[in-house]
């Protein structure tokens, strides 16, 4: 295996192992770092991507993501704290409020 | 065409008076009290214009109006008068002083938006009556609901919502059909002849094969035989009945149970009359089971309210039996049942709404002889009997003795040529004759005569309101009854055109227009323009 | 406006007028107006015979168009030949006399006006049934008297026996109207037209395309409801709770007069169907020996009198059956003078014993009222069948047809019409023994009270005596025959003619030694031979039973199956059961898919990646 596959499995591992943090763990603020995890997963590829061809397009965008990342988890922390001042626990079962 | 504005005017008077409804400040209920009668008056002085100046020896629209609205696809905003229709827009429009006036005690709260819904819906019914093309007869047909929704749910009884939602979804599921099978006939008249068109008189030229014919009959029959209502699908009106506030069951009886009656004779049996004519013994059939089944219901009913409703199935099977006996006499007397059961409902809902306003009572068995409390009330009760009864000299008579006579006209030969069903149906029929007349006079002895008894009481008799509404119904009951040949006349060339038109043998050997292309269509949108030309002249 | 025209609507006039205004303008307009007009009524059809004889041919008055579809116009015509002469004139003649009567018998009823108006409206429908030219009319007018006859029975509807009465008067002619709304819709398809005389010369002049027997039998059911023929009887004797002009106007005179005089209009019809007659006259003869039987043992006065009108019908039928319709017509002319006689004399007794009914509590009232006792004694004569008065010179010419027609007469029709005779001079004198002779058996109360009535019912009483002593006489049979040719007779019955009229006298002279014989004195031999066959008797007095056998096969079971088949079951099970279990369906559908809806977020973020997977997936495989 090269460099660049290489890369590209860790990346989609990373991927892989943020989406099924989303989905099973009990913990939003583990959720959160999930989320970005699985984010930086992308990352990752996109660096690569651009390492490999020679563009800087590939790094610019994670720039960009980095900046929409922590303008995200700006927003995201501050919801999950009212959230947990309503309903006193951090899981995500308890916030099922609007269920059929 | 100043002329034909006046049918336009009747029809959006309704709607101006919405309009200053709601520009009456909130409290003022007997300023809107005033403003609906005079409204509703002045729509009935247009629409007895109409009716006077409607000639009878022309045989296609009058009063007509027709504006282009969806010109590709050819819909036109098509309203006129025919010999059909010109009856029932006058018992519409009959109605609506009657029912503004009946309710003036009655509607106490929301007095203004009951009004809005009344005059609505008066709005809904006269569309579907002088609508033209099946779009817009559409259209109407659905604006109907909501209002009759409203009233049912807001001012009606204790189970107003079960009864209000059981109508509505009732009468929504049967609608839901007929769009599809509206737009089946109108894309199939596309495909075979290149016209689009919605209008009536184009529809009435499409040929369609038997089995074709047969399932698009079954949609919009399901749809108007839910409203007329026919057996077995007529458990959605006794609750309405029971559960809507006076003025909402005389709109429901005198005018929206028409609506179905009227759909049939417009464009059910017309638009399909292979499949009429092959399924003719089973619509036979059901009308007398709605005679028969409706009088014995009726006959074992405790609710006064459901007496009546369940004699409107049962006079409304002979309506039925009329249109399908497809006889001159059967059509005409038909057509003056409807007119003359409109009426006699009204009427009996009206005084069913005059003793509950007292008593507030529904029982049968908490009244007793009123006759000797409530004379004039008496008086009037016993003509409406009668006349739902069917004596000689009122308009039950009228209707019934033609259905009768037009059953058996039809069936007769029939039964020489060896099919005898048809004339066992109207053996049958006849028998409605003496059921009717046992549940009426039943329900009336047991209410007017015997031991005096009411609850509450005692209770006055008639105010002079109350008067003038009854003694108007019951002019009109003695008129359709005594001298039927006038309003006949006007409805002749009609019921003619309608015998024709369910003669036609319009099935053609191939098959049917297929909906699915043969090959896949790299655009499966026609561009604009590529439907066909609009409507030449001669089909007008 | 024409002659006809104006006879019959004096009365609908009298009718709005006394509806209307008669309380307020009180007892003497409603008096002048309610007798007034019949009166009028009365002498405008002695002008229209006069004019009909003078002319020749019928009369024919057209009012208007009812209605005109496709080529058939309904027309309301009147038409007047000898036949509405003769009916005509008993109708407004007897009526107005019995209209006069009324003005005394309920003089102190609350309801003056409304009877009258009742009364008058009857007339109206009575004269349109009778001067009718098309079956339009006189169904209009068939179905208007059941209407009065509804209203006057149930006259004094606070006692609700009195409405449930009426409304059984109603529902049963109703269901002879549903054979009769038959028969008619089957001439209308075979003739084109209601028209009765172009019916009726329809017939005579060729063979015809439908089947005359089959039309014969519908009209006649339609008759017998009107005319309490068996099985539809049931609804005369229970009229009887009207007040008793309306019994004697038109529970005996005129209205249920109407189903004769129908079967004789349309007489042409049943020349040419000898099924049909041999079934009226079937029908007719039984019924007049049933009704006769069940008259032996009522205690009621009026019901003796119903049953006995019911009896003299089937005699009517019987000579229709036999195709003696002129003859039956004459029983009519002369049945309804002495059978209103009858019915008035009762009313006169009723009102002098302040409403005692009940013949077991009369007696010895001969002294006491003599001029109704008088008059009395006359009718019951003259009914039966005693010469020279009346009844004689119609029932013999009955039982002569019934023995000798040529069509259908035959020894045992004879004889079951001549038992019958024998039964109602009988009974007839039995009620005039109980009632005005012998002893005494009125309770103290009444029998200080007990006055002759005034001359408003007295003298109305000794007009119809007169008419019925020597209303024989006019000999219509001969007047009708021209329109209703008397049938031929077997050559070899002509012999027979003057024994027969003999044994018809002698069976009356019979009827009456044995009323004498019985109720004579103590009636003790009476009440002996009543109790040694007391089942008899009980059946008899229950009417054998029918009015039970009816509601048990039929009121019942209507009932009941409406109730439990139709509402219980078809309607509220199954019709509404199967609305609700699809709209439970649609509730239980939905809520199956809404148990998606978790609230978890975790699961829909599951379900949006598994979903996009199978979408990319899908892409991947077919793109």
């Amino acid at each position: 295996m090269d460099k660049v596959q290489l890369l590209l499995t860790l990346a989609a591992a990373l991927f892989a192992l943020g989406l099924l943090g989303v989905t099973v763990r009990r913990n939003l603020l583990v959720m959160l770092m999930c989320m970005e995890l699985a984010l930086n997963g992308a990352n990752l590829a996109l660096v690569t991507f651009a390492h490999q061809m020679g563009e800087a397009v590939g790094a610019v965008l994670v720039f960009l993501i980095f900046v929409v990342a922590a303008a995200e988890i700006a927003i995201a922390i501050p919801i999950v704290l009212l959230l947990v001042r309503r309903k006193r626990t951090l899981d995500p079962g308890a916030y099922s409020d609007l269920r059929g | 065409m100043s002329e034909a504005a006046v049918l336009n005017a009747v029809l959006y008077l309704p709607v101006a008076g919405m309009v200053l409804l709601a520009l009456v400040p909130a409290g003022r209920d007997a300023l809107v009290r005033r403003i609906a009668l005079w409204t509703m008056l002045l729509q009935f002085a247009l629409a007895a214009w109409l009716y006077l100046r409607f000639d009878p020896a022309v045989a296609g629209l009058q009063f007509e109006t027709r504006i282009p609205w969806i010109e590709s696809w050819g819909v036109y905003y098509h309203v006129g008068l025919d010999g059909m229709n010109v009856l029932l827009v006058l018992l519409t429009a009959f109605l609506g002083p009657l029912v503004a006036a009946g309710a003036f005690s009655a509607i106490t709260k929301d007095v203004k938006l009951f009004y809005a819904m009344v005059f609505f819906i008066q709005f809904a019914m006269l569309g579907t009556f002088v609508a033209q093309d099946l779009f817009l007869f559409y259209v109407f047909w659905e604006t109907m609901l909501i209002p009759m929704f409203l009233i049912i749910g807001i001012w009606g009884g204790e189970r107003r919502i079960y009864a209000t939602l059981k109508f509505v979804l009732y009468t929504a599921a049967g609608s839901i059909l007929m769009l599809a099978a509206v737009i089946y006939l109108v894309y199939s008249l596309h495909a075979t002849t290149g016209i689009a068109s919605f209008a009536f008189a184009d529809l009435y030229r499409t040929q369609l094969p038997l089995g074709v014919q047969t399932w698009l009959l079954a949609a919009f029959a399901l749809s108007f035989a839910i409203k007329v209502p026919m057996f077995p699908l007529h458990t959605w009106l006794p609750d309405a009945h029971v559960e809507a506030p006076t003025a909402g069951s005389v709109i429901l009886a005198g005018v929206l149970l028409k609506m179905g009656t009227y759909g049939f004779l417009k464009l059910g049996f017309p638009l399909f009359p292979d499949a009429t004519r092959e399924f003719a013994p089973l619509v036979m059939t059901l009308a007398v089971v709605s005679i028969v089944y409706g009088a014995c219901l009726a006959l074992v009913q405790t609710d006064i309210k459901k007496i009546i409703a369940y004699s409107s199935i049962s006079h409304l099977g002979y309506v039925m039996l009329g249109l399908a006996s497809l006889d001159l006499l059967g059509v005409q007397g038909a057509i003056v049942q409807m007119v003359s059961h409109g009426l006699t409902s009204a009427g009996l809902f009206l005084m069913v709404g005059m003793i509950y306003e007292r008593c507030h009572t529904r029982e049968l068995a908490a009244y007793g002889g009123l006759a000797k409390l409530l004379p004039v009330y008496s008086v009037f009760f016993m003509i409406l009997t009668l006349a739902s009864v069917g004596l000689p000299t009122t308009s039950g008579f009228t209707g019934e003795f033609l259905v009768l006579l037009g059953a058996f006209n039809a069936a007769w030969p029939l039964y020489q040529q060896g099919d005898g069903y048809p004339l066992a149906v109207a053996v049958a029929a006849v028998s409605g004759v003496v059921l009717g007349a046992l549940y009426m006079l039943w329900f009336a002895q047991r209410f007017l005569f015997g031991v005096a008894k009411v609850p509450h009481g005692p209770v006055p008799d008639l105010n002079l309101r109350e008067k003038s509404i009854l003694a108007a119904i019951a002019v009109g009951i003695f008129w359709l009854g005594l001298f039927p040949n006038e309003p006949m006349r006007k409805t002749e060339l009609a019921a003619k055109q309608y015998r024709e038109l369910v003669a036609a043998t319009r099935a053609p050997v191939q098959a049917a227009v297929s909906l699915r292309p043969v090959a896949p269509q790299p655009d499966p949108l026609p561009a604009r323009g590529a439907m066909g030309p609009a409507p030449t002249e001669a089909t007008r | 406006m024409g002659t006809l025209t104006l006879i019959v609507l004096l009365p609908l006039l009298g009718f709005l007028a006394n509806g209307l205004l008669g309380n307020a303008l009180g007892k003497r307009f409603v008096s002048v107006v309610g007798c007034g007009l019949p009166l009028a009524s009365f002498a405008l059809a002695v002008l229209a015979l006069r004019a009909l004889e003078a002319g020749g041919a019928p009369i024919v008055e057209v009012a208007y168009t009812w209605a005109l579809i496709g080529d058939t116009a309904f027309e309301i015509a009147f038409y007047f030949d000898r036949l509405a002469a003769v009916m005509t004139l008993v109708v407004t003649g007897v009526g107005s006399v019995i209209h006069i009567y009324s003005t005394g018998y309920m003089h102190d009823d609350r309801s003056y006006a409304r009877f009258f108006a009742y009364l008058n409206l009857f007339l109206f429908f009575m004269l349109l049934l009778v001067l009718g030219r098309s079956m339009l009319v006189l169904f209009v007018g068939w179905e208007g008297v059941g209407l009065a006859s509804y209203l006057l029975i149930g006259f004094w509807y606070e006692d609700p026996a009195n409405a449930a009465a009426g409304k059984k008067a109603f529902i049963t002619n109703r269901v002879g109207d549903a054979g009769f709304l038959l028969g008619m819709f089957l001439l209308y398809f075979a003739f084109g037209t209601l028209d009765m005389d172009r019916i009726d010369a329809a017939f005579m002049s060729g063979p015809v395309a439908v089947s005359a027997s089959l039309a014969g039998v519908l009209l006649f059911i339609g008759a017998s409801g009107k005319s309490a023929q068996i099985p539809l009887h049931v609804w005369l004797p229970d009229a009887m709770a009207g007040p008793t002009p309306v019994s004697a106007l038109i529970h005996a005179a005129t209205m249920v007069t109407a189903g004769v005089y129908l079967v004789a209009r349309m007489s042409g019809l049943y020349l040419n169907a000898p099924e049909a007659s041999a079934l009226v006259a079937a029908i007719g003869a039984a019924t007049a020996f049933f009704a006769a039987t069940i008259a032996i043992a009522q205690n009621d006065i009026k019901r003796v009198l119903a049953y006995s009108t019911v009896s003299q019908l089937g005699f009517m039928f019987a000579a229709l059956g036999v195709g003696a319709y002129g003859v039956a017509i004459f029983h009519v002319f002369t049945h309804a003078f002495f059978k209103a006689c009858l019915f008035l004399g009762a009313g006169s007794v009723i009102h002098a014993l302040s409403g005692e009914q009940d013949i077991r509590r009369m007696g010895g009232l001969a002294k006491k009222i003599p001029l109704t006792f008088a008059t009395f004694l006359v009718a019951t004569a003259a009914i039966a069948g005693i010469p020279p008065l009346a009844g004689f010179f119609s029932k013999d010419e009955i039982l002569w047809f019934a023995f000798a027609s040529a069509r259908g007469g035959s020894p045992l029709l004879w004889a079951v019409l001549a038992a019958t005779a024998l039964l109602t001079a009988f009974y007839m004198f039995r009620l005039l023994w109980l009632v005005f002779l012998g002893r005494s058996r009125v309770t103290p109360e009444v029998a200080h009270h007990v006055h002759e009535s005034p001359w408003s019912m007295t003298g109305v009483l000794v007009v119809l005596a007169i008419l019925s002593a020597f209303g024989g006489f006019v000999a219509i049979p001969h007047f009708l025959e021209p329109l209703l040719p008397l049938p031929a007779v077997a050559e070899s019955a002509r012999p027979l003619h003057k024994p027969l009229i003999a044994l018809a006298i002698a069976i009356a002279a019979a009827g009456i030694a044995a009323a004498a014989y019985f109720f004579g004195g103590e009636a003790k031999r009476a009440a002996a031979v009543g109790e040694r066959f007391a089942g008899v008797r009980r059946v008899l007095a229950n009417k054998y039973y029918v009015d039970e056998l009816y509601e048990a096969a039929i009121g019942r079971p209507l009932l009941w199956i409406s109730e439990h088949v139709f509402l219980r079951l078809g309607d509220r099970a199954l019709i509404d059961g199967t609305l609700h279990a699809l709209a439970a369906a649609a509730r239980g559908g939905a809520a199956m898919f809404a148990r998606v809806q978790t609230g978890s977020l975790q699961l829909y973020v599951f379900l949006v990646l598994a979903g996009a997977a199978a979408s990319l997936l899908w892409i991947w495989r077919h793109v």
